[in-house]
């Protein structure tokens, strides 16, 4: 039985996705299905004052309109998920359909049910809804101001909470050698997964039970949060998502669409689908980011980094998503030290309401925002004081005989080692050639820049003790269930719900592995709460570290069982019962006498004749809850070069070493590596959304919004040291989101040391060439 | 509904179609829609994305920017139509070089791909970046992809195709 573990296997969900079988919801076709079509606020902010809907209802094909008054007594609120303790938070009202105001452009005040979606559309067209147009405010530091309109009368100065973390720093900054400020703006980014979301509901009179298929990325929490919302009990509602194509966090909160679709299913006794378009995407799916931060680092001259600090500014749109306070603080403010020792940090974030799209998590979630900061801050600190910025990292990363380390939020970094990460990307790139070379270019004019991001990040989320301590109004733990069927071949339920990531093959390799048999016979079922017991899902890379950990030790169950009843048949005692490579066998004695596991699973399911105390069968079900958090880490190198007569920024060389512990699929890795890394210098470079004063999405489609496209990337150079995470039964730790989180800083410090002979210390991201040339002109302005 | 009501013949995947619709229903309404072949997928609403992409006589069109209408007396090939008794060497690329994830954008891909390589049957990585230009993949940050397409260049360009090829479900 060659070993399964570690190898590249091809996708075992490809063969249905590469050949156009998927079933994504919006390919969802019932009979007797009508379609709805929301009716959306063209402003950022004003009062409703009457929403005239004859004109749609009497448009042959529509079957009803819906508006918020008609639905603000049937339905509950949409709740926050995420309640970050000692913060003060409010709560920001959000009924499913507005009724009185609206707070940001896309909010819903109506929806329009036909019998298809070609009349939907032109029924919504035909609502009138009278707006009394208000005063809008869309940037988080303006809004705290006096005198700023409130997106909810009942939040003063628009702040839904304040959240701080560690002491007062005051002495060591007025004591320190060199302190270095600087203020960020984390811009706001825009999902984008590929997949629009959609929702459809039906309600079974037979069975009073409503089904809802929706783009989530966590089945059982939205099902959770969808009982509250409707009023139906959890056990006469069910949530299935099947294929989801992406989420990146943007389908992890419960939206206002999947509320009404159900109400509407079960109101009109006929199934509702609704699809949202890449327009509605822009505007009403889950921001990221989004960030004013006021940074502070202190330091020695001779490169010892003594404290840093940061308030932030954090906008969340105009109501607290689903687990949008966490991202900010929990994700955010916990890990700003990065991966350095620095003895003293606080972070001090004030979580702001605003008329615009409501913000969650988004690829990384926090982590990004608090990397950018540190990876900034080093090699701002490093150009400060004259020092190499690898040197300084060099100085300041956390040693590898430190782990476990405690940083100062009492976080515990499970395992590292971080020079080592450092020293290999140092080596791929070739550093000190690299930097004569980039001084002999100079002399001709030509500007390359080197960046680094040495980073660590904590993920596999997590311990649910911790969960609740930081307010997470759920657990963290993963199921599973593995069945083994009377032929030997093995179903899995798993809690987790991944889509895209390839679970189903990764968990697929750790089960062939565990049983000793073809991962062909494996089958791995996800997302759907009446099949699978109970599950937190898919983000905060928590799938295979979470979800994995759950199907090892449910498979180890299922091992200690059949080793029971192996030992029966072979008539020796268990302890002489070895099993390797899916055969049982008797202890030095392996020719005398050997049983398959299929053959166990048999005889498991015939009883005919089990051990005593055995009960037939043979399945396995575990809930698995980790200990602590993983801490991937890695460091990253990006070359570019700028053209300063354009402002053009070309990425000549990625270099991203990385450490995420034991590996199950490399093939698997790489690619969530390079998707990351994407996102991530799509974030430095080129993304970034845009409101006007108004509250108007400037950058509302994929026209105005810069995805990146493939000509835009030289090839990735990836490598990998394995330090396995020492509290993991599988040593895994977690990759979806690294390449997001560690390229942002790694590409803007590598322009800022490509501008550094201008004097320009730093900009705002995108790095659009605009501004990078306006920022060349002005600085050779100066000089002259 | 009073919207004027059109019948259309044309070909998908080779077997020839014929509905009345709506003279403004778009291609990729009626291929998913009418004939249910949900494989071509709508990522957007401005021909950015790429994900609807089918081939219209050869050439690849996004199917949400264009009318069923317009599609009359043509041959439409979508993914479904790709493979034969076996996968196509495309589907075989993307499949063993991790050329997806999410699968969402994937139809699309393959059959803008499917037209890349019928125009340049052995297209450099640069000239792959920049004939995928109409497509948009979140996921897999396209190495993956030209790698694919690499692949199933290779595929294609060999004599052996069919005994590489992996028969599937």
């Amino acid at each position: 039985m060659p070993q399964v573990m570690g190898q590249a296997l091809k996708r075992h969900e490809d063969i249905r996705l590469i050949r156009g079988r998927g079933q994504y919801t919006d390919d969802m076709k019932l009979p007797g299905m009508v379609y709805a079509k929301m009716v959306r606020s063209p402003y950022a902010h004003a009062k409703i004052a009457a929403v005239h809907v004859a004109q749609a209802i009497n448009l042959p094909g529509v079957l009803a309109v819906f508006t918020g008054n008609d639905l603000k007594d049937e339905l509950g609120l949409i709740p926050t998920a995420w309640i970050p303790p000692n913060s003060d938070l409010k709560m920001t009202p959000h009924p499913a359909l507005a009724y009185d105001t609206v707070r940001y452009v896309g909010d819903a005040v109506a929806v329009v049910i036909a019998e298809n979606p070609y009349i939907a559309q032109d029924a919504a067209d035909l609502v009138q809804v009278d707006y009394e147009p208000l005063r809008a405010v869309t940037n988080p530091r303006d809004a705290v101001g006096p005198g700023m309109p409130l997106v909810h009368q009942e939040i003063d100065r628009n702040i839904a909470f304040h959240w701080s973390v560690g002491p007062n720093l005051d002495d060591v900054f007025n004591q320190a050698d060199v302190v270095v400020k600087q203020e960020f703006r984390q811009q706001r980014l825009i999902p984008n997964a590929m997949e629009p979301r959609a929702a459809v509901a039906q309600y079974n009179q037979a069975t009073d039970e409503l089904t809802l298929w929706v783009t989530t990325q966590n089945p059982h929490i939205h099902r959770l949060l969808m009982s509250g919302i409707l009023g139906i009990p959890e056990h006469k509602l069910r949530v299935v998502a099947i294929d989801v194509g992406g989420g990146f966090g943007s389908k992890i909160a419960c939206y206002p669409d999947e509320v009404v679709v159900s109400w509407a299913a079960r109101r009109l006794r006929r199934p509702v689908k609704w699809t949202e378009t890449r327009q509605e995407n822009f505007m009403v799916t889950s921001h990221g980011r989004d960030h004013v931060q006021e940074v502070e680092l202190a330091g020695t001259k001779d490169g010892h980094i003594q404290a840093v600090r940061v308030k932030a500014f954090s906008n969340l749109g105009a109501y607290l998503s689903t687990a949008g306070p966490g991202v900010p603080t929990i994700l955010f403010g916990l890990i700003v030290n990065g991966a350095y020792h620095i003895p003293q940090a606080s972070a001090d974030v004030y979580g702001v309401v605003t008329h615009t799209t409501p913000v969650d998590a988004y690829r990384g979630a926090g982590r990004p925002e608090a990397t950018y900061l540190i990876e900034r801050m080093v090699d701002r600190f490093a150009a400060t004081i004259g020092m190499d910025p690898v040197a300084v990292r060099e100085l300041n990363l956390i040693e590898a005989k430190a782990f476990p380390y405690t940083n100062p939020f009492g976080l515990q970094y499970d395992s590292g080692n971080y020079q080592e990460t450092l020293k290999i990307a140092l080596d791929m790139v070739d550093y000190a050639n690299l930097r004569q070379e980039q001084v002999q270019l100079r002399k001709d004019g030509k500007y390359i820049g080197i960046g680094f991001s040495t980073y660590v990040e904590m993920c596999g989320l997590g311990p649910s003790e911790v969960a609740g301590a930081v307010g997470f109004q759920g657990g963290l733990w993963e199921s599973a269930t593995v069945r083994v069927h009377p032929t030997g071949k093995v179903t899995v339920f798993t809690g987790a719900s991944p889509h895209g990531q390839g679970e189903e093959t990764t968990f697929a390799q750790i089960v062939a592995e565990e049983l000793g048999m073809p991962v062909d016979d494996i089958e791995i079922v996800h997302g759907d709460t009446a099949r699978i017991s109970m599950g937190w899902g898919t983000y905060g890379s928590r799938t295979t570290a979470v979800g994995g950990g759950a199907i090892h030790l449910a498979t180890q169950k299922i091992i200690q069982k059949a080793k029971k009843i192996a030992a029966h048949k072979l008539e020796v005692s268990e302890s002489d019962v070895v099993f390797h490579d899916g055969v049982f066998e008797v202890q030095g004695l392996p020719e005398l006498r050997q049983l398959t596991f299929q053959a166990v699973a048999l005889d498991a399911y015939l009883a005919w004749s089990l051990p005593e105390g055995i009960e037939p069968a043979l399945e396995g079900t575990a809930f698995y809850d980790p200990k602590n958090f993983t801490y991937p880490f890695g460091a990253h190198v990006a070359v570019v070069s700028v053209d300063t007569a354009t402002g053009d920024v070309r990425l000549m060389r990625y270099i991203a070493v990385d450490d995420i512990g034991n590996i199950i699929n490399p093939m698997i890795v790489e690619g969530q590596i390079h998707g990351g890394l994407v996102q991530g210098i799509g974030q430095a470079l080129y993304e970034g959304a845009e409101f006007d004063d108004q509250g108007q999405l400037l950058t509302g489609s994929l026209l105005d919004y810069a995805v990146p496209k493939a000509r835009f990337f030289p090839r990735f150079e990836t490598a990998h040291t394995v330090t396995p995470s020492p509290h993991n039964p599988l040593g895994v730790k977690g990759v979806g989101e690294t390449g997001a989180i560690a390229s942002t800083p790694a590409i803007v410090n590598a322009v800022m040391d490509a501008l550094s002979p201008f004097g320009i210390e730093d900009l705002p991201m995108p790095l659009t060439p605009e501004k990078v040339w306006q920022a060349v002109q002005q600085a050779k302005g100066g000089r002259a | 509904m009073g919207e004027l009501q059109t019948t259309v013949t044309m070909t998908v995947n080779g077997e020839r179609v014929t509905r009345t619709i709506e003279s403004r229903v778009l291609l990729v309404h009626f291929l998913r829609e009418e004939l249910g072949l949900t494989g071509t997928h709508v990522g957007c609403d401005t021909s950015q994305c790429g994900a609807c992409t089918v081939l219209l006589d050869g050439e690849a069109v996004k199917s949400c920017t264009v009318l069923a209408v317009q599609a009359m007396g043509k041959a439409v090939t979508t993914i479904e139509g790709l493979e034969t008794d076996r996968l196509h060497p495309i589907q075989e690329g993307f499949w063993a070089k991790h050329g997806l994830q999410c699968g969402f954008c994937t139809p699309g891909a393959m059959m803008a791909t499917t037209y890349l390589l019928s125009q340049n049957p052995n297209p450099t990585e640069e000239q792959i970046r920049v004939g995928l230009d109409g497509i948009v993949c979140r996921c897999t940050g396209y190495e993956t992809i030209v790698r694919a397409v690499q692949h199933a260049a290779q595929l294609m360009n060999s004599s052996t195709q069919t005994e590489r090829s992996t028969e599937v479900g």
